[in-house]
């Protein structure tokens, strides 16, 4: 089974990386864009009855700072 | 005998060795040793262990020597983490919070003042409460993270080691916390890199408190 693990900075935590982003936008011509939040994608192949819960819960996110979500197949 | 880890990636470790040699003798222990006997105090150095990958320090929690590192921990024997070696005990859960990348964005590399709130643990009890120490700062993820309520806990027990004086927090860590300890006392860490304010040839020795404190800790482990 394919998975993906999105990982993203949780809500109300500083996000430089967005803000950096979100004011280069103007810059270049887009506007009416805001909220950017970076974060990361992790693609992965897992058996089925592998415990992503687990290896998010672990490794991928750390959770006091990041939110995560398995989107499967 | 003080034990400075070495994981792949680290890059401060001969600067720690150097500095722990100041006080007493050291070794290196490579990241796949999981025999720590003989050891009275461990070194977690800084510098980059996997690359940084994923998030900092979050790798090499998971080497084979820190199973071994937590151990020693519990049994009351002195753990120092400085930079990378405190976001790997952050990640291991041994010290609280989280490291995040700095708020402007930038590498910090900088002479900067901490303040030593909290003179009776391993790293500061060759201190003097409210001592300020001279001590390079040099890193990307340095903004240390907890949630207020936790925050607030860590303060009122007096776990919040070190400060950045007034107006030089370089990273925008809340509190203006550089770093911390364990509700024993006997883990702490912190950004700062005291291994390179061992000799006043490099500006300050200020960084040699800390190994002294380490060197003179009385260990049970």
């Amino acid at each position: 089974m394919k998975a993906r693990v999105l990982i993203r900075p949780k809500e109300g935590i500083l996000d430089p990386q967005g803000k950096a982003v979100e004011r280069a936008l103007p810059a270049l011509g887009f506007e009416g864009v805001s909220h950017v939040r970076i974060g990361r994608m992790v693609e992965l192949e897992a058996d089925n009855g592998a415990d992503l819960e687990a290896l998010c819960e672990k490794l991928l996110a750390n959770t006091l700072i990041e939110d995560y979500e398995i989107e499967r197949g | 005998m003080i034990g400075v880890l070495q994981f792949p990636g680290s890059c401060d470790e001969r600067d720690a060795l150097l500095a722990c040699e100041r006080v007493g003798d050291a070794r290196l222990i490579w990241h796949e040793e999981t025999d720590l006997e003989g050891l009275d105090a461990i070194v977690v150095p800084g510098g980059f262990s996997y690359g940084d990958y994923l998030r900092a320090g979050a790798i090499a929690r998971f080497s084979p020597v820190m199973e071994a590192v937590a151990e020693f921990a519990d049994r009351g024997g002195p753990v120092l983490g400085i930079c990378n070696g405190f976001q790997v005990l952050c990640e291991a859960g041994m010290l609280p919070g989280a490291l995040l990348p700095n708020e402007a964005l930038r590498f910090v590399c900088r002479q900067i003042e901490v303040e030593v709130l909290n003179a009776a643990t391993v790293a500061t009890a060759a201190c003097e409460p409210g001592e300020r120490l001279s001590i390079p700062v040099k890193h990307m993820s340095g903004r240390w993270f907890a949630p207020p309520q936790l925050l607030a806990e860590l303060e009122a027990s007096e776990r919040i080691v070190f400060r950045y004086a007034a107006g030089q927090n370089p990273n925008g860590s809340v509190g203006d916390v550089a770093g911390m300890a364990n509700e024993r006392g006997n883990v702490v860490g912190l950004m700062p890199h005291p291994e390179h304010a061992v000799d006043p040839l490099t500006g300050s020795d200020d960084g040699l408190a800390l190994f002294r404190s380490l060197a003179r800790t009385p260990v049970s482990a």
